[in-house]
Protein backbone atom coordinates (compact mmCIF):
# COMPACT_ATOMS: atom_id res chain seq x y z
CA UNK A 1 0.00 0.00 0.00
CA UNK A 2 2.65 2.83 1.25
CA UNK A 3 4.46 2.24 -2.15
CA UNK A 4 1.39 2.76 -4.72
CA UNK A 5 1.46 5.99 -6.85
CA UNK A 6 -1.13 8.76 -6.18
CA UNK A 7 -3.05 7.41 -9.32
CA UNK A 8 -3.11 3.76 -7.94
CA UNK A 9 -4.56 5.47 -4.42
CA UNK A 10 -6.94 7.60 -5.62
CA UNK A 11 -8.20 4.48 -7.75
CA UNK A 12 -8.85 2.12 -4.93
CA UNK A 13 -10.60 5.33 -3.83
CA UNK A 14 -12.98 5.95 -6.06
CA UNK A 15 -13.38 1.85 -6.64
CA UNK A 16 -14.15 1.75 -2.93
CA UNK A 17 -11.64 -0.69 -2.12
CA UNK A 18 -10.26 1.63 0.21
CA UNK A 19 -11.69 4.28 2.02
CA UNK A 20 -9.99 8.00 2.99
CA UNK A 21 -10.77 7.11 6.64
CA UNK A 22 -9.00 3.77 6.15
CA UNK A 23 -6.39 5.43 4.10
CA UNK A 24 -5.65 8.11 6.72
CA UNK A 25 -5.31 5.33 9.37
CA UNK A 26 -3.32 3.23 7.76
CA UNK A 27 -0.59 6.43 7.29
CA UNK A 28 -1.26 7.37 11.09
CA UNK A 29 -0.52 3.80 12.46
CA UNK A 30 2.75 4.11 10.01
CA UNK A 31 3.49 7.75 11.59
CA UNK A 32 2.93 5.98 15.03
CA UNK A 33 5.06 2.86 14.40
CA UNK A 34 8.15 4.49 12.82
CA UNK A 35 8.18 7.95 13.83
CA UNK A 36 9.84 7.36 17.33
CA UNK A 37 13.49 6.92 16.13
CA UNK A 38 12.39 9.50 12.69
CA UNK A 39 11.02 12.90 14.92
CA UNK A 40 9.81 13.93 11.58
CA UNK A 41 5.87 14.77 12.25
CA UNK A 42 5.91 17.17 15.49
CA UNK A 43 1.85 17.36 15.57
CA UNK A 44 -0.59 15.12 14.75
CA UNK A 45 -3.66 16.66 13.58
CA UNK A 46 -5.17 12.36 13.85
CA UNK A 47 -8.85 13.53 15.03
CA UNK A 48 -9.44 16.30 12.33
CA UNK A 49 -7.68 14.44 9.72
CA UNK A 50 -10.13 11.47 10.28
CA UNK A 51 -13.43 13.84 10.21
CA UNK A 52 -11.94 15.41 7.04
CA UNK A 53 -10.85 11.80 5.25
CA UNK A 54 -14.70 10.98 5.97
CA UNK A 55 -15.80 14.11 4.78
CA UNK A 56 -13.86 13.13 1.48
CA UNK A 57 -15.39 9.73 1.55
CA UNK A 58 -18.48 11.20 1.26
CA UNK A 59 -17.45 13.69 -1.61
CA UNK A 60 -16.12 10.50 -3.29
CA UNK A 61 -19.72 8.47 -2.81
CA UNK A 62 -21.11 11.40 -4.44
CA UNK A 63 -18.79 10.61 -7.77
CA UNK A 64 -17.34 15.00 -6.89
CA UNK A 65 -13.94 13.67 -6.49
CA UNK A 66 -10.37 14.52 -8.22
CA UNK A 67 -7.17 12.97 -7.69
CA UNK A 68 -6.62 14.05 -4.35
CA UNK A 69 -9.47 13.33 -2.83
CA UNK A 70 -8.90 11.65 0.34
CA UNK A 71 -5.54 11.26 -0.11
CA UNK A 72 -3.46 11.92 3.23
CA UNK A 73 -0.61 14.00 3.15
CA UNK A 74 1.95 15.90 5.64
CA UNK A 75 2.83 19.66 5.54
CA UNK A 76 6.14 21.30 6.48
CA UNK A 77 5.16 23.39 9.86
CA UNK A 78 6.10 26.62 8.12
CA UNK A 79 2.02 27.02 6.51
CA UNK A 80 -0.22 28.41 9.05
CA UNK A 81 -3.02 26.11 9.48
CA UNK A 82 -5.80 27.62 11.47
CA UNK A 83 -7.06 25.94 14.94
CA UNK A 84 -3.21 23.67 14.59
CA UNK A 85 -0.09 24.86 16.26
CA UNK A 86 2.30 26.12 13.55
CA UNK A 87 5.73 26.54 15.20
CA UNK A 88 8.13 26.88 12.53
CA UNK A 89 10.29 24.58 14.43
CA UNK A 90 11.08 27.31 17.16
CA UNK A 91 10.03 27.95 21.01
CA UNK A 92 9.02 31.48 19.96
CA UNK A 93 5.75 29.66 18.27
CA UNK A 94 6.23 27.02 20.46
CA UNK A 95 2.37 27.78 21.50
CA UNK A 96 1.67 29.32 18.23
CA UNK A 97 -2.22 28.39 16.96
CA UNK A 98 -2.65 29.99 13.78
CA UNK A 99 -5.57 32.22 12.93
CA UNK A 100 -5.60 31.53 9.52
CA UNK A 101 -4.75 29.01 6.90
CA UNK A 102 -2.19 29.50 4.44
CA UNK A 103 -3.36 29.85 0.88
CA UNK A 104 -1.19 26.40 -0.58
CA UNK A 105 -2.60 24.22 2.20
CA UNK A 106 -6.16 25.48 1.72
CA UNK A 107 -6.14 24.94 -1.84
CA UNK A 108 -4.98 21.27 -0.89
CA UNK A 109 -7.93 21.01 1.09
CA UNK A 110 -10.41 22.02 -1.26
CA UNK A 111 -8.84 19.53 -3.04
CA UNK A 112 -9.83 16.88 -0.64
CA UNK A 113 -6.47 16.45 0.73
CA UNK A 114 -6.18 15.18 4.15
CA UNK A 115 -3.84 16.28 6.30
CA UNK A 116 -2.33 14.22 8.79
CA UNK A 117 0.25 16.14 10.77
CA UNK A 118 2.71 18.98 10.52
CA UNK A 119 6.35 18.19 9.81
CA UNK A 120 9.90 19.18 11.74
CA UNK A 121 12.17 21.42 10.42
CA UNK A 122 15.04 23.66 10.34
CA UNK A 123 13.90 26.60 12.68
CA UNK A 124 12.07 29.52 10.86
CA UNK A 125 13.66 27.26 7.89
CA UNK A 126 17.08 28.44 8.61
CA UNK A 127 19.51 25.38 8.26
CA UNK A 128 20.74 22.35 5.68
CA UNK A 129 20.28 19.75 8.10
CA UNK A 130 17.21 19.90 10.22
CA UNK A 131 19.70 20.41 13.15
CA UNK A 132 18.65 23.65 14.47
CA UNK A 133 14.88 22.90 15.58
CA UNK A 134 13.56 23.75 18.63
CA UNK A 135 12.22 20.19 18.15
CA UNK A 136 15.15 18.29 18.23
CA UNK A 137 16.46 17.06 14.98
CA UNK A 138 15.41 14.54 12.22
CA UNK A 139 17.01 11.41 11.49
CA UNK A 140 17.23 9.91 8.31
CA UNK A 141 15.28 6.82 7.42
CA UNK A 142 18.67 5.94 4.82
CA UNK A 143 21.01 5.95 7.79
CA UNK A 144 19.83 7.03 11.31
CA UNK A 145 23.26 8.48 12.21
CA UNK A 146 22.62 11.26 8.91
CA UNK A 147 20.65 14.26 8.63
CA UNK A 148 18.12 14.34 6.39
CA UNK A 149 18.60 17.40 4.90
CA UNK A 150 17.13 20.60 5.45
CA UNK A 151 15.23 23.41 6.05
CA UNK A 152 12.56 21.05 4.68
CA UNK A 153 13.82 17.59 6.69
CA UNK A 154 10.77 16.29 8.54
CA UNK A 155 8.71 16.56 5.24
CA UNK A 156 11.41 14.60 2.68
CA UNK A 157 12.10 11.73 5.82
CA UNK A 158 8.25 10.71 5.97
CA UNK A 159 7.98 10.45 2.53
CA UNK A 160 11.00 8.52 2.02
CA UNK A 161 9.43 6.49 4.94
CA UNK A 162 6.38 6.31 3.26
CA UNK A 163 4.95 7.82 6.54
CA UNK A 164 2.63 9.88 3.89
CA UNK A 165 2.40 9.84 0.10
CA UNK A 166 2.79 13.86 -0.12
CA UNK A 167 4.27 16.27 1.82
CA UNK A 168 5.01 20.11 1.21
CA UNK A 169 7.89 22.09 1.72
CA UNK A 170 9.64 25.25 1.10
CA UNK A 171 12.74 26.02 -0.56
CA UNK A 172 14.58 29.48 -0.31
CA UNK A 173 18.16 28.07 -0.71
CA UNK A 174 17.54 24.57 -1.63
CA UNK A 175 14.99 23.35 1.22
CA UNK A 176 13.25 21.08 -0.47
CA UNK A 177 16.03 20.21 -3.16
CA UNK A 178 18.76 18.84 -1.24
CA UNK A 179 16.37 16.88 1.97
CA UNK A 180 14.70 15.61 -1.30
CA UNK A 181 18.48 14.11 -2.14
CA UNK A 182 19.38 13.28 1.08
CA UNK A 183 16.16 11.28 1.65
CA UNK A 184 15.98 9.69 -1.85
CA UNK A 185 12.28 11.40 -2.83
CA UNK A 186 11.40 13.71 -5.32
CA UNK A 187 10.95 17.52 -4.46
CA UNK A 188 10.14 20.11 -6.96
CA UNK A 189 9.90 24.20 -6.09
CA UNK A 190 8.40 26.26 -8.61
CA UNK A 191 8.87 29.41 -10.29
CA UNK A 192 9.12 31.99 -7.49
CA UNK A 193 5.48 33.33 -7.34
CA UNK A 194 3.92 30.37 -8.40
CA UNK A 195 2.45 29.57 -5.27
CA UNK A 196 1.23 31.86 -3.03
CA UNK A 197 3.19 32.59 0.15
CA UNK A 198 0.06 33.79 2.09
CA UNK A 199 0.55 32.23 5.57
CA UNK A 200 3.31 30.84 4.96
CA UNK A 201 5.90 32.02 7.55
CA UNK A 202 8.42 34.26 5.89
CA UNK A 203 12.23 34.10 6.18
CA UNK A 204 13.60 35.64 2.94
CA UNK A 205 10.60 36.97 0.73
CA UNK A 206 12.39 37.73 -2.16
CA UNK A 207 13.65 33.79 -2.45
CA UNK A 208 11.14 31.53 -0.63
CA UNK A 209 9.21 29.53 -2.54
CA UNK A 210 7.08 26.85 -1.50
CA UNK A 211 6.05 22.97 -3.41
CA UNK A 212 6.31 19.24 -2.98
CA UNK A 213 7.53 16.24 -2.26
CA UNK A 214 6.68 12.97 -3.52
CA UNK A 215 7.62 9.31 -4.37
CA UNK A 216 8.18 10.59 -8.42
CA UNK A 217 7.61 13.42 -10.48
CA UNK A 218 3.97 12.65 -11.72
CA UNK A 219 2.64 12.76 -7.67
CA UNK A 220 4.62 15.84 -7.17
CA UNK A 221 2.90 16.87 -10.43
CA UNK A 222 -0.40 16.23 -9.05
CA UNK A 223 0.18 18.28 -5.58
CA UNK A 224 1.79 21.16 -7.60
CA UNK A 225 -0.77 21.59 -9.55
CA UNK A 226 -3.55 22.20 -6.75
CA UNK A 227 -0.85 24.34 -4.83
CA UNK A 228 -0.33 26.43 -7.55
CA UNK A 229 -2.19 29.73 -9.21
CA UNK A 230 -2.75 33.70 -8.47
CA UNK A 231 -3.56 35.01 -5.10
CA UNK A 232 -4.45 38.40 -4.13
CA UNK A 233 -3.52 38.30 -0.87
CA UNK A 234 0.56 37.47 -1.80
CA UNK A 235 1.57 40.80 -3.12
CA UNK A 236 4.36 38.59 -5.43
CA UNK A 237 1.92 35.93 -6.68
CA UNK A 238 2.02 36.07 -10.13
CA UNK A 239 -0.66 36.29 -12.23
CA UNK A 240 -0.57 33.79 -15.39
CA UNK A 241 -2.30 30.69 -15.75
CA UNK A 242 -0.84 27.55 -14.70
CA UNK A 243 -0.22 24.97 -16.80
CA UNK A 244 -1.47 21.36 -17.01
CA UNK A 245 1.60 19.95 -15.77
CA UNK A 246 -0.16 16.35 -16.10
CA UNK A 247 -0.79 16.29 -19.75
CA UNK A 248 2.55 16.19 -20.65
CA UNK A 249 4.23 14.19 -18.62
CA UNK A 250 4.07 11.26 -21.25
CA UNK A 251 5.73 12.97 -24.26
CA UNK A 252 9.14 12.03 -24.95
CA UNK A 253 12.51 14.03 -24.21
CA UNK A 254 13.66 13.40 -27.67
CA UNK A 255 15.25 16.30 -29.33
CA UNK A 256 15.52 18.33 -25.84
CA UNK A 257 18.59 19.68 -24.69
CA UNK A 258 20.23 19.11 -21.68
CA UNK A 259 22.75 21.91 -20.18
CA UNK A 260 25.38 20.54 -18.09
CA UNK A 261 26.84 24.06 -16.11
CA UNK A 262 30.61 23.15 -16.23
CA UNK A 263 31.10 25.28 -12.67
CA UNK A 264 29.54 22.57 -11.30
CA UNK A 265 31.53 19.68 -12.64
CA UNK A 266 35.14 20.96 -11.44
CA UNK A 267 37.59 18.82 -10.45
CA UNK A 268 36.22 19.92 -6.70
CA UNK A 269 33.64 17.31 -7.61
CA UNK A 270 33.21 14.20 -5.63
CA UNK A 271 34.04 11.72 -7.73
CA UNK A 272 31.21 9.15 -6.84
CA UNK A 273 28.50 11.94 -6.81
CA UNK A 274 30.05 12.72 -10.55
CA UNK A 275 29.88 9.05 -11.74
CA UNK A 276 26.37 8.77 -10.60
CA UNK A 277 25.42 12.04 -11.94
CA UNK A 278 27.03 10.86 -15.28
CA UNK A 279 25.44 7.84 -15.02
CA UNK A 280 21.93 9.61 -14.82
CA UNK A 281 22.66 12.28 -17.66
CA UNK A 282 23.61 9.15 -19.76
CA UNK A 283 19.82 7.56 -19.39
CA UNK A 284 18.34 10.42 -20.50
CA UNK A 285 20.51 10.87 -23.66
CA UNK A 286 19.63 7.44 -24.22
CA UNK A 287 16.30 8.83 -24.63
CA UNK A 288 17.10 10.88 -27.12
CA UNK A 289 17.88 14.54 -25.68
CA UNK A 290 20.82 16.04 -26.41
CA UNK A 291 23.44 17.12 -23.93
CA UNK A 292 25.61 20.45 -23.82
CA UNK A 293 28.07 21.86 -22.22
CA UNK A 294 27.20 25.28 -20.87
CA UNK A 295 28.74 27.90 -18.70
CA UNK A 296 27.14 29.83 -15.65
CA UNK A 297 30.09 32.25 -14.97
CA UNK A 298 29.14 33.87 -11.86
CA UNK A 299 27.19 31.21 -10.55
CA UNK A 300 30.02 30.48 -7.74
CA UNK A 301 29.07 34.25 -6.17
CA UNK A 302 25.94 32.56 -5.56
CA UNK A 303 26.43 31.34 -2.09
CA UNK A 304 28.28 34.64 -0.85
CA UNK A 305 25.19 36.65 -2.51
CA UNK A 306 22.65 34.50 -0.76
CA UNK A 307 24.20 35.21 2.73
CA UNK A 308 23.49 38.80 2.30
CA UNK A 309 20.23 38.70 0.72
CA UNK A 310 18.64 35.72 2.85
CA UNK A 311 19.79 37.51 6.52
CA UNK A 312 19.06 41.05 5.16
CA UNK A 313 15.47 40.00 4.22
CA UNK A 314 15.49 37.58 7.60
CA UNK A 315 16.46 40.38 10.10
CA UNK A 316 13.55 42.19 8.97
CA UNK A 317 10.78 39.86 8.49
CA UNK A 318 12.00 38.13 12.00
CA UNK A 319 11.83 41.63 13.56
CA UNK A 320 7.64 41.05 13.98
CA UNK A 321 8.48 38.72 17.39
CA UNK A 322 8.56 41.25 19.70
CA UNK A 323 7.29 39.14 22.18
CA UNK A 324 4.30 41.45 22.18
CA UNK A 325 1.70 40.25 20.00
CA UNK A 326 2.04 36.18 19.64
CA UNK A 327 4.80 34.14 20.37
CA UNK A 328 7.35 33.67 23.59
CA UNK A 329 7.54 36.54 25.78
CA UNK A 330 10.16 36.24 28.66
CA UNK A 331 9.56 36.03 32.71
CA UNK A 332 9.29 39.26 34.04
CA UNK A 333 10.37 41.77 31.72
CA UNK A 334 11.96 44.72 33.69
CA UNK A 335 11.05 47.47 31.14
CA UNK A 336 10.35 47.68 26.76
CA UNK A 337 13.77 46.84 25.92
CA UNK A 338 14.21 43.90 28.14
CA UNK A 339 11.46 42.89 26.81
CA UNK A 340 12.06 42.71 23.24
CA UNK A 341 15.90 41.70 24.19
CA UNK A 342 15.07 38.98 26.43
CA UNK A 343 11.71 37.53 24.04
CA UNK A 344 14.10 37.34 21.44
CA UNK A 345 17.06 36.15 22.95
CA UNK A 346 15.59 33.47 24.79
CA UNK A 347 12.58 32.69 21.74
CA UNK A 348 15.36 32.23 19.00
CA UNK A 349 17.80 29.72 18.43
CA UNK A 350 21.87 29.92 17.97
CA UNK A 351 21.19 29.85 13.98
CA UNK A 352 18.54 31.92 13.97
CA UNK A 353 20.11 34.75 16.13
CA UNK A 354 23.22 34.38 13.78
CA UNK A 355 21.12 35.39 10.74
CA UNK A 356 19.15 38.04 12.29
CA UNK A 357 22.64 39.84 12.98
CA UNK A 358 24.54 39.10 10.01
CA UNK A 359 20.95 40.66 8.44
CA UNK A 360 21.05 43.69 10.84
CA UNK A 361 24.93 43.96 9.95
CA UNK A 362 25.02 43.97 6.27
CA UNK A 363 22.13 46.77 6.38
CA UNK A 364 23.55 49.06 8.96
CA UNK A 365 24.35 52.76 8.04
CA UNK A 366 27.51 52.27 6.17
CA UNK A 367 27.45 49.00 5.05
CA UNK A 368 24.63 48.88 2.81
CA UNK A 369 26.10 49.74 -0.64
CA UNK A 370 29.11 47.33 0.01
CA UNK A 371 26.93 44.47 1.03
CA UNK A 372 23.42 44.69 0.25
CA UNK A 373 23.62 46.61 -3.21
CA UNK A 374 26.70 44.81 -4.27
CA UNK A 375 25.19 41.03 -3.65
CA UNK A 376 21.63 42.58 -5.59
CA UNK A 377 23.84 43.40 -8.38
CA UNK A 378 25.59 40.03 -8.40
CA UNK A 379 22.40 38.38 -7.89
CA UNK A 380 21.24 39.89 -11.17
CA UNK A 381 24.64 38.95 -12.53
CA UNK A 382 23.81 35.22 -11.87
CA UNK A 383 19.78 35.51 -13.08
CA UNK A 384 21.48 36.47 -16.45
CA UNK A 385 23.37 33.71 -16.45
CA UNK A 386 20.74 31.51 -16.60
CA UNK A 387 19.03 33.83 -19.11
CA UNK A 388 21.58 32.78 -21.69
CA UNK A 389 22.11 29.61 -20.97
CA UNK A 390 18.11 28.95 -21.48
CA UNK A 391 18.61 30.44 -25.01
CA UNK A 392 20.27 27.44 -25.88
CA UNK A 393 19.06 24.56 -23.63
CA UNK A 394 15.86 23.35 -22.71
CA UNK A 395 16.73 22.49 -18.97
CA UNK A 396 19.66 22.20 -16.83
CA UNK A 397 20.81 19.16 -14.83
CA UNK A 398 23.93 18.74 -12.42
CA UNK A 399 24.50 16.81 -9.03
CA UNK A 400 21.31 18.20 -6.25
CA UNK A 401 23.88 18.47 -3.07
CA UNK A 402 28.09 18.12 -3.20
CA UNK A 403 27.61 15.02 -1.26
CA UNK A 404 25.33 12.48 0.17
CA UNK A 405 23.85 13.21 3.60
CA UNK A 406 26.25 13.91 6.25
CA UNK A 407 26.55 13.04 9.97
CA UNK A 408 24.40 14.37 12.53
CA UNK A 409 26.99 17.24 14.30
CA UNK A 410 29.25 16.98 11.30
CA UNK A 411 28.66 20.67 10.57
CA UNK A 412 26.64 21.71 12.89
CA UNK A 413 29.24 24.28 14.78
CA UNK A 414 30.48 25.10 11.62
CA UNK A 415 27.72 27.36 10.18
CA UNK A 416 29.82 27.97 6.83
CA UNK A 417 30.54 24.68 6.32
CA UNK A 418 26.75 23.99 6.05
CA UNK A 419 25.99 26.75 3.63
CA UNK A 420 28.44 25.55 1.42
CA UNK A 421 26.31 21.90 1.49
CA UNK A 422 23.92 24.39 -0.77
CA UNK A 423 26.23 25.29 -3.09
CA UNK A 424 24.55 23.86 -6.62
CA UNK A 425 21.01 24.76 -5.64
CA UNK A 426 21.26 28.38 -4.32
CA UNK A 427 21.73 30.08 -7.75
CA UNK A 428 18.36 28.80 -8.69
CA UNK A 429 16.62 30.76 -5.55
CA UNK A 430 18.68 33.81 -6.62
CA UNK A 431 17.14 33.54 -9.93
CA UNK A 432 13.74 32.60 -9.27
CA UNK A 433 13.81 29.79 -11.87
CA UNK A 434 11.78 26.45 -10.82
CA UNK A 435 14.17 23.12 -10.16
CA UNK A 436 13.90 19.92 -8.74
CA UNK A 437 15.56 16.88 -7.35
CA UNK A 438 15.07 13.29 -8.42
CA UNK A 439 16.66 10.15 -6.86
CA UNK A 440 19.29 8.67 -9.15
CA UNK A 441 21.24 6.04 -7.02
CA UNK A 442 23.51 5.48 -4.24
CA UNK A 443 26.49 6.49 -2.83
CA UNK A 444 27.77 4.50 0.36
CA UNK A 445 24.11 2.73 0.71
CA UNK A 446 22.62 6.73 0.50
CA UNK A 447 20.87 8.41 -1.95
CA UNK A 448 22.23 10.57 -4.73
CA UNK A 449 20.14 13.00 -6.11
CA UNK A 450 20.00 14.87 -9.61
CA UNK A 451 19.05 18.14 -10.00
CA UNK A 452 16.50 19.25 -13.05
CA UNK A 453 16.51 23.20 -13.66
CA UNK A 454 14.24 24.88 -15.71
CA UNK A 455 12.94 28.14 -17.68
CA UNK A 456 10.52 30.24 -15.75
CA UNK A 457 7.52 28.68 -15.37
CA UNK A 458 8.13 25.97 -17.53
CA UNK A 459 7.55 23.52 -14.72
CA UNK A 460 5.63 21.20 -16.89
CA UNK A 461 9.04 20.77 -19.23
CA UNK A 462 10.73 19.83 -15.99
CA UNK A 463 8.53 17.16 -14.92
CA UNK A 464 8.26 15.49 -18.23
CA UNK A 465 11.85 15.61 -18.39
CA UNK A 466 12.05 13.77 -14.44
CA UNK A 467 8.90 11.72 -15.43
CA UNK A 468 10.80 10.25 -18.35
CA UNK A 469 14.02 9.62 -16.47
CA UNK A 470 11.36 7.78 -13.54
CA UNK A 471 10.36 5.34 -16.53
CA UNK A 472 13.58 4.63 -17.58
CA UNK A 473 15.06 3.87 -14.07
CA UNK A 474 13.36 2.95 -10.72
CA UNK A 475 15.68 4.65 -7.98
CA UNK A 476 12.54 6.90 -7.24
CA UNK A 477 10.62 3.35 -6.02
CA UNK A 478 13.44 2.30 -3.34
CA UNK A 479 12.74 2.34 0.20
CA UNK A 480 14.80 2.84 3.02
CA UNK A 481 15.59 -0.97 4.77
CA UNK A 482 12.98 -1.35 8.09
CA UNK A 483 10.61 0.64 6.33
CA UNK A 484 9.30 -1.78 4.03
CA UNK A 485 7.56 -3.65 6.19
CA UNK A 486 3.86 -3.11 7.28
CA UNK A 487 3.10 -1.03 10.48
CA UNK B 1 36.29 41.60 7.29
CA UNK B 2 36.71 40.75 11.17
CA UNK B 3 34.05 41.39 13.36
CA UNK B 4 34.57 42.22 17.34
CA UNK B 5 32.76 41.59 19.87
CA UNK B 6 32.34 45.47 20.16
CA UNK B 7 30.03 44.71 16.94
CA UNK B 8 28.06 41.83 18.11
CA UNK B 9 26.94 44.06 20.93
CA UNK B 10 26.25 47.36 18.60
CA UNK B 11 24.53 44.63 16.40
CA UNK B 12 22.65 42.90 18.70
CA UNK B 13 21.49 45.90 20.23
CA UNK B 14 19.91 47.04 16.78
CA UNK B 15 18.18 43.98 16.39
CA UNK B 16 16.72 43.98 20.12
CA UNK B 17 18.61 40.61 20.73
CA UNK B 18 19.82 39.74 24.15
CA UNK B 19 22.93 37.47 24.00
CA UNK B 20 24.67 35.49 26.25
CA UNK B 21 27.94 37.54 27.05
CA UNK B 22 29.70 34.02 27.00
CA UNK B 23 28.88 34.07 23.21
CA UNK B 24 29.64 37.33 22.59
CA UNK B 25 33.32 35.56 21.06
CA UNK B 26 31.77 32.71 19.41
CA UNK B 27 29.10 34.99 17.39
CA UNK B 28 32.20 37.42 16.50
CA UNK B 29 34.15 34.58 14.91
CA UNK B 30 31.42 33.03 13.13
CA UNK B 31 29.71 36.27 11.60
CA UNK B 32 34.00 37.01 10.78
CA UNK B 33 33.63 33.54 8.89
CA UNK B 34 30.57 34.48 7.12
CA UNK B 35 31.76 38.15 6.09
CA UNK B 36 34.74 36.17 4.62
CA UNK B 37 32.93 34.23 2.52
CA UNK B 38 30.22 37.08 1.24
CA UNK B 39 33.17 39.05 0.57
CA UNK B 40 34.02 36.82 -2.76
CA UNK B 41 31.12 38.99 -4.35
CA UNK B 42 34.06 41.91 -4.74
CA UNK B 43 35.91 39.47 -7.39
CA UNK B 44 33.06 40.96 -9.66
CA UNK B 45 32.89 44.27 -11.00
CA UNK B 46 29.22 45.28 -10.64
CA UNK B 47 29.48 49.68 -11.27
CA UNK B 48 26.99 49.16 -14.27
CA UNK B 49 24.59 46.61 -12.85
CA UNK B 50 21.34 47.03 -11.68
CA UNK B 51 20.66 45.60 -8.54
CA UNK B 52 17.70 43.07 -8.51
CA UNK B 53 15.28 43.38 -5.79
CA UNK B 54 12.82 40.49 -7.36
CA UNK B 55 13.70 37.99 -9.67
CA UNK B 56 11.09 38.40 -11.83
CA UNK B 57 11.94 42.43 -11.47
CA UNK B 58 7.80 42.49 -11.07
CA UNK B 59 6.40 45.76 -9.57
CA UNK B 60 4.27 45.75 -6.74
CA UNK B 61 0.93 44.84 -7.59
CA UNK B 62 -1.68 47.38 -5.95
CA UNK B 63 -5.22 47.41 -4.93
CA UNK B 64 -7.93 49.49 -4.72
CA UNK B 65 -7.89 51.31 -0.97
CA UNK B 66 -11.43 49.62 0.75
CA UNK B 67 -11.60 47.62 3.54
CA UNK B 68 -10.94 44.06 2.68
CA UNK B 69 -10.66 43.04 6.37
CA UNK B 70 -12.79 42.04 9.23
CA UNK B 71 -12.50 42.45 12.97
CA UNK B 72 -10.72 39.45 14.51
CA UNK B 73 -9.25 41.20 17.27
CA UNK B 74 -10.70 38.52 19.98
CA UNK B 75 -9.57 35.94 17.84
CA UNK B 76 -5.95 37.35 17.40
CA UNK B 77 -5.69 38.14 20.58
CA UNK B 78 -5.72 34.87 21.57
CA UNK B 79 -2.21 34.06 21.19
CA UNK B 80 -0.75 37.27 22.96
CA UNK B 81 1.05 36.72 25.70
CA UNK B 82 -0.57 39.25 28.17
CA UNK B 83 -3.73 41.45 27.24
CA UNK B 84 -6.34 43.57 28.95
CA UNK B 85 -9.79 45.54 27.54
CA UNK B 86 -8.30 44.63 24.17
CA UNK B 87 -5.42 45.97 24.62
CA UNK B 88 -2.01 44.39 24.37
CA UNK B 89 0.14 44.69 27.81
CA UNK B 90 3.74 45.69 28.29
CA UNK B 91 5.96 47.04 30.71
CA UNK B 92 5.40 50.80 31.64
CA UNK B 93 7.15 52.85 29.72
CA UNK B 94 5.61 56.19 30.65
CA UNK B 95 6.34 56.88 34.41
Amino acid sequence: MYNKSLKELSSSLQNKDISSVELSQYFLNRIKHFDGELNSVITSNEEAALVAAAEADKRIQSGNAGLLTGIPLLHKDIFCTQGLRTSCGSKMLDNFIAPYTATAVGKLEQAGAVMLGKTNMDEFAMGSSNETSYYGGVKNPWDLKTVPGGSSGGSAAAVAARLAPLASGTDTGGSIRQPAAFCGITGIKPTYGRVSRYGMIAFASSLDQAGAFAKSAEDAAIMLQAMSGFDEKDSTSVDKPVDDLLANLGNPIKGLTVGLPKEFFTDDLDDSIRETIETAIDAIKSAGANIKEISLPNINLSVPAYYVVAPAECSANLSRFDGVRYGYRCDSPKDLEDLYKRSRGEGFGDEVKRRIMMGAYVLSAGYYDAYYKKAQQVRRLIKNDFVEAFKSVDIIASPTAPSVAFSAGEKKDDPVSMYLSDIFTIGVNLAGLPGMSVPCGFVDNKPVGLQLIGNYFEEAKLLNVAHQYQQLTDWHLAVPAGYEKEA
Amino acid sequence: MSIQSEDVLKIAHLARLGIQQDQVEAYASDLSNIMNLVEQMNQVDTSDVEPMAHPLDQMQRLRSDVVTEVDQREILQQNAPDTEDGLFLVPRVID
